[in-house]
């Protein structure tokens, strides 16, 4: 099915096979990396409502995307950047770690899709004047070391009237439990030290660092872990734990 | 990759052709692979072989735009009338009687004959530009891989898609060569298939009398004209296969009554043997079943099409939904989806016909007893009637769009 005799620029080819399995390891629904595909459906219908409101695009067609130009800020391995790419968008994938950027590349690849995956950060696309419709920062805020700097350089990346979609995590006692304990201890969905407690944002702290950074916030909702259906699903009211918020840029 | 579908379907009977114009309706590109020539259009005489279509079965039909040209030619069933009956006697007093009123209103389901059904499917598959139809040509060989499912055609093409569905019978190849066991066992019967005239109308009234050998569906057709499925233990039904016409009908019309009529054939006899067949998943990497190939059930009040259809509905929505979500629509995730929505129904309706059937074929006087009063109760108790109607006609709390006649 794949074609990994097609070179990759910047890749080594003895790299090819670790990347492959790396791949392998990223897109495994099973795999290490099973809490992000569990929240996907979740996280890609917000994206995707919210993108599709405020373009007034057509949800039905199956490129509702077509001409718009978007920015996902820390792509990994590309969980949300090739579905954007398959609805039309035209997408630029950016990660600070050098090594998932040949992994992602390989996998668009072998589905056929043409994704701009580059090692950089947001702050270098802003500095090169780069500029997107739309930019994804999703469950990254909390890993920065100045929120208010990185959302101004979001802020920064989008043209007049686009759209930032930006998920993170609540602090309270409740998320403690949940992310950290819960996530990271008990499931061990995620390596310990994943996150800092200390470092999860309100809803109204982010609210307010997104006013700050010259944008405006239009909607927020929680994302809800079922543990019976095991399933994600959005939230107008319990924002306890994770989030997501749509802002525009007047 | 580039694929040359999004979904190839093998098995062109009708879950496949329902599915093909379900997805294609939402703007997915399918191949449909039938192993079978071509049906000759409207050359096509009636060959005894009719549906009874549960009204999500219906609504599926008219979502996805084929019912407009059948509805005219399908009899509606205005009442379904359950009994006990003993051989060589009428049915028992306590009858089970379900009026199309206690629904929302409209009949209870439709009688539609094979010939009109496939034909309306196979017509509007033609008229879609976004489906590929591959008669007279089977599947050979599938391997699945990380970006898709290449497949092997006996031509000696090959194809490419995000998923491959099975929908090629109780015998599914595509089940088979992805590693899928089925778990099965027979019924000791058979059930004889035919059509009769009858000079006295039927009023859309739908029968089904369980006798101890079996239960025997009087079921509705256009005109004064009914579908009989009869199903007898395998001895007695390979004697009553082998009878001639006029014998057969002489014993048929002790089961029957004669609220019909003289009664005569309208088409030839068949009979098949009854067994049910339960594939261990219904999906594995790239590929998912439908109908029989997931489910080969009883026949009893037609539930084997319906049964299908709902896998139908159910898949469609799940692969639409997933495609609309930018979601590599044949991923595990995916199609897990499908799986967990709806095993657990089909599985537990196959097993519950699988009860109904050997609760009633059975002459123990207790249980006999037991029978008509369990279904007086039913009868007295408005609220199980309709629970019971509900189920039998497919509208369960929580349906796929298609199945209540929503677009995708």
């Amino acid at each position: 099915m794949q074609n990994p005799a097609e070179p990759i620029s910047s890749i080594n080819p003895d790299e090819v096979a670790k990347f492959e399995a790396m791949a392998a390891e990223w897109w495994d629904p099973a795999g290490k990396f099973k809490p992000l595909h569990l929240m996907n459906p979740c996280r890609l219908d917000y994206i995707i409502g919210q993108i599709a409101a405020e373009y007034g695009r057509d949800r039905a067609s199956l490129r509702p995307f077509e001409g718009l130009r978007l920015l996902d800020i820390g792509c990994g391995g590309g969980l949300l950047s090739e579905p954007m790419a398959r609805l039309g968008a035209e997408v630029v994938g950016a990660d600070a770690a050098p090594r998932n950027i040949p992994v992602a590349r390989l996998h668009a690849e072998a589905q056929g899709l043409e994704i701009d995956y580059r090692n950089t950060t947001a702050e270098a696309l802003a500095a090169a004047g780069e500029r997107f419709d739309v930019v994804l920062n999703m469950e990254v805020v909390e890993h920065v070391a100045d929120p208010q700097a990185f959302l101004t350089t979001c802020q920064q990346l989008l043209k007049t009237g686009g759209l930032m979609v930006c998920s993170t995590l609540n602090r309270n006692p409740k998320s403690w439990m949940m992310a950290i304990f819960g996530a990271e201890r008990v499931m061990r969905w995620l390596p310990v030290g994943t996150h800092d407690w200390a470092k999860f944002i309100t809803p109204d702290e982010l609210y307010a660092l997104i006013r700050s950074a010259g944008l405006d916030p239009v909607d927020r909702k929680g994302m809800v872990f079922n543990p019976v259906s095991w399933r994600w699903s959005l939230s107008a009211r319990d924002l306890s734990v994770n989030y997501v918020t749509a802002s525009v840029k007047r | 990759m580039k694929h040359d579908s999004d979904v190839v379907i093998a098995g062109g009977g009708l879950n496949g052709p329902a599915l093909a114009l379900a997805l294609a309706g939402a703007g997915l590109r399918v191949s449909v692979v039938d192993a079978q020539a071509p049906r000759a259009r409207a050359a096509a005489g009636f060959d005894g072989r009719a549906y009874a279509l549960a009204i999500a079965s219906q609504r599926l039909l008219a979502a996805v735009g084929v019912w407009p040209a059948v509805s005219a030619k399908a009899q509606p069933i205005w009442h379904v009338h359950a009994a006990d009956g003993r051989a060589g006697e009428r049915s028992a007093p306590f009858g089970l009687r379900f009026d199309a009123a206690e629904l929302e209103g409209g009949p209870v389901g439709y009688m539609l004959e094979d010939r009109f059904l496939a034909v309306a499917l196979a017509d509007a598959m033609a008229a879609s530009a976004r489906i590929s139809f591959i008669p007279a040509t089977s599947v050979i060989a599938q391997e699945p891989g990380s970006a898709g499912v290449s497949v092997t055609l006996s031509d000696g093409r090959g194809l490419t898609a995000r998923v491959l569905v099975g929908a090629d019978g109780r015998r599914s190849e595509v089940a088979e060569r992805a590693g899928i066991r089925r778990t099965g066992w027979g019924y000791g019967q058979t059930a004889l298939v035919c059509a009769l005239d009858h000079e006295r109308p039927h009023n859309g009234v739908a029968q089904q009398v369980f006798l101890p050998t079996g239960p025997l569906a009087i079921l509705p057709l256009p005109g004064n004209r009914s579908s009989i499925v009869w199903s007898e233990t395998d001895a007695n039904a390979r004697t009553l296969a082998s009878l001639a016409d006029a014998d057969f009908l002489a014993l048929l019309r002790t089961r029957l009554g004669d609220h019909l009529g003289p009664i005569a054939l309208a088409g030839p006899r068949f009979s098949y043997p009854l067994n049910l067949t339960l594939a261990n998943a219904y999906v594995a990497p790239r590929v998912a079943l439908v109908g029989d190939a997931a489910h080969g059930v009883h026949p009893i009040a037609g539930q084997g099409l319906n049964l299908g259809l709902r896998d139908v509905a159910v898949l469609a929505e799940v692969l639409v939904e997933a495609a609309r979500r930018g979601e590599d629509i044949g991923a595990a995730d995916v199609l897990d989806r499908y799986q967990g929505w709806r095993r657990v129904d089909a599985t537990l309706l196959a097993l519950s016909m699988d009860a109904v059937n050997k609760l009633f074929s059975n002459d123990n006087p207790l249980l006999r007893a037991g029978r008509d009063l369990g279904l007086g109760l039913v009868q007295s108790a408005p609220f199980l009637r309709r629970a019971f109607m509900r189920q039998a006609a497919g509208l369960s709390a929580n349906p796929p769009r298609l199945l209540a006649g929503q677009q995708l």
